[in-house]
């Protein structure tokens, strides 16, 4: 199997570019995805890749005015290790802790967890949170879709097969609160049975939760409940806007039940939280 | 002491099976069933592989009887016209490429009519499932002493409980693997296990071959915790045979996936207590179920049962006890060997049941433990009478102490009236293990084991107990050099190779340090004997004895022999099940301390504090790694290892969904010995190995009962099921409300 390695962004545009989309080449950064599963997956042989780790143009964590903006292969350590990410996105940098191990924290990518789609992903629901932008290349130009209008299905994104999500782009805004959330199967190194991030700013709240629908998903009914209603005054008075807002299933890892009644109490408890320090 | 292999692992110069270098090597791997139960009605090979660039061998390759001996001849190498579990393997390859070996066996398909299978051992089999005798039975164990029904009768109180463990998978670092390669004539089989003579046995039968023909020998191994005690025995034949039939060496190390998937698991276990107390909250009445799940083949399972049943009166004094044992046959992948054998499933349900009679008769959980406990001159289920001189009470109030158990409780309550979510609690398991085989095992095992004393003056041991993380050459090394009085430098432990050392039995049971180890100070003696020297002599002058004694005879073998005599006075009776069913027991107290945080209804265990009294600690460093390490391994099979069947398979055999913890979900291990030396082991040692995985588990359990006010009978207790127990007793107490 050969695996090309473009040296810059425009051979790599050209790459996928080249590609109909019955045949694409799929792009990997970390490689922490397809690694792992090669020896059992079948499928994955059957596939052709791209590595993007040669692209420069991609690499880093960049501070604008308005912005924070994460390269494609800016990793889970690179934000962890940013002390201004530390002092101003401590949600990003909690749950890039969260992330696997080390070794998965320093390969994996931010723009990799977005484009594999897992609804169970920790670095997805920190950055919808923070209103984040997908900035999305080709050979045609660039666009940028929203981060919280970006899935369309289980495992499915904006994302066309030509095009490369450059860079992630996280608005700078006075937050009054940033909270992360993961109740997994032991302390580290697991898959979220229940993900949740909740942010306040001027902007409003924002609440999104992973692992209890097909895709992450920002939680608008609960958002819409907080603004109107204010402060519940216990996790059962979530409920009726959480049902709108996500779907939990049973599967190998917890049941609909639990991931249910566990996101309401983490959720109740972190709005509490919010609402009392900005009271 | 250091330990022998310490700095080899540390720094990756170990060389495991998958490690070594074989000139020529071909890939071994397995074709499976698909199917639970059934006929194979055909074997189709896709015709768009080239499959004469494979080896592929099937049942009718298996030159001797096609069956992995152990202690019935029911599982075969390969299966022939049906297949009695998933995975089962029905057809191995070869090929120079891994790679190419492991798409080829997607291009095999077994077709399977399938037959009902038997896969819930909870419910009775219905005629269409049965497969052995009227019931499935394999197995069936009574033990009695006393009049249990006249003892309930007369009974103040009567508290029954069902409790249930689940499977669990061994998770030892290294996979199973084997390599295989004939030399003049003689097999060769090297790799991953505990046990070489059982290898060589399977080997010689399966293989028609003489006992010199085939030579077992045991390769580094990554951890074992009794899942390299039998299955071993079916890699190593089928490398083996894909060896024989290539001409060349063939080398199988299995994916994690395909070891989880394959091979053996602790026995699910059902338990059911019947007890009866009197008015001073005495036992007087143990009347004890226990069902296990033994999986599709017999294999350990008789035995398994055997330790399980024994144990499952715990550490109590009662004068009625009755305890009935039936493993069964399932369409499950054979459950097997797994450290505690039996015994944690049934301490589980024991210890468990002591805090829910302690609490239906109003006792405290501690005191209604230390006033039942099994004193000196007391006897247990089987009749054997204790007089080992330790003072088990003092274990647990030992225990209760250090962990600080009065003020943590008072600390708990104030808690819970000040914290909406977080509520802790304390838990205690009383429990015990007997070491080495059960009943007249190790009379039957007859093991035997030489100290070669070497020209340049050293002496060699040459056992066929294996290391594989638990201590094995360091603890050997000590041994020797304390009996001899030599420096450990001058003390070697010989590969473990059938060509080369004598049948020390297997490296199971907690027997090798007890057992084994108290050959290897014999045979120590034994060698001093043959030099002509006194038992005063040690040391140089011994190592000088030695030189001389080669000197004078170029090309000659010195060699000290021991063979197994059981301690005086020990007797079993293998058909009423009475007697000495140990030579020796460790006996400890646990107490958890844990928090449940119910947001999440995640346990966590925060303290632990492990007291037990094994005899004299041979070496504090390893022997308290091996109680860390069995409490951890505890504390996952009480939380979190969950193997979820379906149709038969384990659905989760992956390690991102079968949950084992982390560092950072276990507690400070806090480990205490008390030493009560025991006069029939090397020092006055006892086995120590499979002790530390009986306790956890009810501990922690007892725990979260206390902590949350629910009554749990299950393990794995998962926040799901843990969920399940807070909000039906929420609802129930709404009800009444």
């Amino acid at each position: 199997m050969k695996v090309p390695r473009p040296a810059d962004l425009a051979q790599a545009l050209e790459l996928l570019g080249q590609r109909r989309s019955e045949t694409p080449l799929v792009p990997i950064a970390g490689g922490t995805d397809l690694m792992v599963h090669w020896p059992v997956r079948p499928d994955a042989r059957t596939r052709e890749y791209v590595d993007l780790a040669a692209v420069g143009e991609l690499r880093g964590v960049r501070w604008s005015e308005e912005a924070l903006e994460l390269g494609a292969l800016a990793s889970y350590w690179d934000v962890i290790v940013d002390a201004q990410a530390n002092e101003e996105f401590p949600i990003l940098v909690a749950s890039a802790r969260q992330v696997g191990a080390i070794q998965i924290q320093s390969r994996g990518t931010w723009a990799g967890n977005i484009v594999n789609g897992s609804p169970a992903a920790d670095g997805v629901p920190v950055l919808m949170a923070c209103d984040a932008v997908v900035v999305l290349a080709s050979r045609e130009g660039t666009r940028e879709v929203a981060l919280d209008r970006y899935y369309t299905g289980y495992r499915e994104g904006a994302r066309r097969h030509d095009e490369l999500v450059v860079a992630i782009r996280i608005p700078r805004i006075a937050r009054s609160l940033q909270r992360f959330v993961k109740v997994g199967p032991r302390r580290a190194q697991a898959i979220a049975k229940v993900g949740l991030a909740v942010t306040r700013s001027e902007a409003g709240w924002r609440v999104v939760a992973a692992s209890v629908a097909p895709t992450v998903r920002r939680c608008r009914a609960v958002e819409r409940l907080l603004e109107e209603n204010g402060m519940p005054s216990a996790p059962e008075d979530l409920d009726p806007a959480l049902r709108e807002d996500v779907s939990p299933i049973d599967d190998i890892r917890s049941t609909a039940e639990y991931r249910a009644r566990v996101l309401g109490r983490v959720l109740f408890d972190a709005v509490r939280d919010g609402a009392e320090r900005a009271g | 002491m250091e330990r022998i292999e310490g700095i080899a692992k540390l720094t990756g110069a170990e060389r495991y099976v998958d490690d070594l270098p074989a000139e020529g090597a071909l890939w071994g791997m397995t074709v499976r069933s698909p199917a639970p139960r059934g006929r194979i009605r055909e074997v189709r090979f896709d015709p768009s592989v080239d499959w004469s660039r494979f080896v592929v061998v099937d049942h009718r390759d298996v030159p001797g009887a096609n069956e992995v001996l152990l202690i019935e001849p029911d599982q075969p190498v390969l299966a022939t016209d049906r297949v009695r579990h998933v995975h089962e393997p029905v057809v191995l390859l070869a090929h120079p490429s891994r790679d190419a070996v492991r798409q080829a066996a997607r291009a095999v398909e077994v077709v399977v009519g399938p037959e009902e299978p038997y896969l819930d051992f909870a419910l009775p089999p219905r005629p269409a499932q049965i497969q052995r005798g009227d019931d499935n039975v394999m197995k069936r164990i009574e033990v009695r002493k006393g009049d249990v029904e006249a003892a309930l009768a007369r009974a103040a109180r009567i508290v029954e409980g069902e409790y249930r463990t689940g499977a669990q998978e061994h998770v030892y670092i290294e996979t199973q693997g084997m390599l295989a390669w004939e030399d003049a004539g003689v097999l060769f089989i090297k790799g991953s296990l505990q046990c070489p003579y059982y290898v060589h046995k399977a080997a010689l039968r399966a293989l028609g071959r003489d006992a010199d023909a085939v030579r077992i020998v045991q390769a580094p191994t990554g951890g074992g915790f009794g899942g390299k005690e039998e299955y071993p025995s079916m890699i190593g034949l089928h490398a083996a045979l894909l060896a024989l039939k290539a001409g060349r060496p063939v080398k199988i190390v299995y994916d994690r996936g395909e070891d989880m998937e394959a091979t053996t698991k602790r026995h699910p276990a059902i338990v059911r207590h019947r007890t009866g107390v009197n008015a001073d909250g005495r036992l007087i009445a143990q009347d004890i179920d226990v069902r296990m799940d033994g999986g599709a083949y017999v294999t350990l399972s008789p035995v398994v049962l055997s330790r399980g049943v024994i144990h499952a009166a715990g550490p109590y004094s009662c004068d009625n006890v009755r305890i009935v044992g039936h493993a069964v046959m399932t369409n499950s992948p054979p459950h097997g060997a797994f450290r505690g054998f039996g015994a944690p499933q049934t301490h589980f349900a024991n210890e468990r049941h002591m805090d829910v009679v302690a609490a239906t008769v109003g006792m405290d959980a501690i005191e209604f433990r230390r006033r039942n406990m099994i004193g000196d001159g007391d006897s247990t289920a089987t009749g054997q009478v204790i007089a080992d001189g330790v003072d088990r009470a003092a274990l647990l109030g030992r225990a209760v102490e250090l962990s600080g158990w009065r003020e943590k409780e008072a600390a708990h309550a104030r808690l819970a009236r000040s914290d909406p979510w977080i509520r802790r609690g304390m838990g205690v398991a009383c429990f015990h293990h007997g070491a080495g085989f059960t009943g007249g095992g190790e009379v039957m095992l007859a093991s035997r084991l030489d100290v070669a004393g070497l020209p340049d003056g050293r002496v060699e041991v040459r056992s066929a107990n294996i290391e594989m993380g638990q201590g094995t050459l360091t603890i050997f090394t000590q041994i020797a050099s304390a009996r001899l009085g030599l420096d450990p430098s001058m003390v070697t432990i010989a590969e473990a190779d059938t060509g080369r050392v004598p049948n020390s039995g297997p490296t199971v049971a907690s027997r090798t340090a007890m057992v084994v180890g108290r050959l290897v100070e014999e045979a120590c003696d034994e060698l001093r004997a043959r030099l002509g020297l006194g038992p005063d002599v040690v040391g140089d002058s011994l190592t000088q004895a030695l030189v001389r004694w080669h000197a004078e005879r170029p090309g000659a073998e010195l060699v000290g022999e021991a063979k197994y005599e059981p301690p005086p006075g020990v007797r079993w009776d293998d058909e009423s099940y009475t007697g000495d069913a140990y030579a020796a027991y460790g006996w400890a107290a646990y107490v958890a301390e844990v928090e449940v945080d119910l947001r999440t209804y995640a346990a966590r265990v925060i303290d632990f504090v492990a007291v037990q009294d094994v005899g004299t600690v041979l070496n504090p460093t390893l022997a308290r790694g091996q109680v860390q390490g069995g409490v951890a391994q505890g504390i996952g099979w009480a939380l979190m290892e969950e193997c979820r069947w379906k149709d038969g398979a384990m659905e989760n055999a992956e390690l991102t969904n079968y949950i084992i913890p982390t560092s950072d979900d276990l507690p400070p291990l806090r480990v205490h010995f008390e030493e009560t030396p025991w006069p029939g082991g090397p020092l006055g040692a006892k086995g120590l190995g499979e002790l530390p995985i009986d306790g956890p588990a009810p501990a922690v359990v007892n725990a979260i009962a206390r902590a949350v006010g629910v009554d749990p009978r299950e393990i794995p207790l998962t926040p799901e099921r843990l969920m399940a127990l807070i909000e039906d007793d929420r609802a129930r107490h709404a009800r009444i409300a």
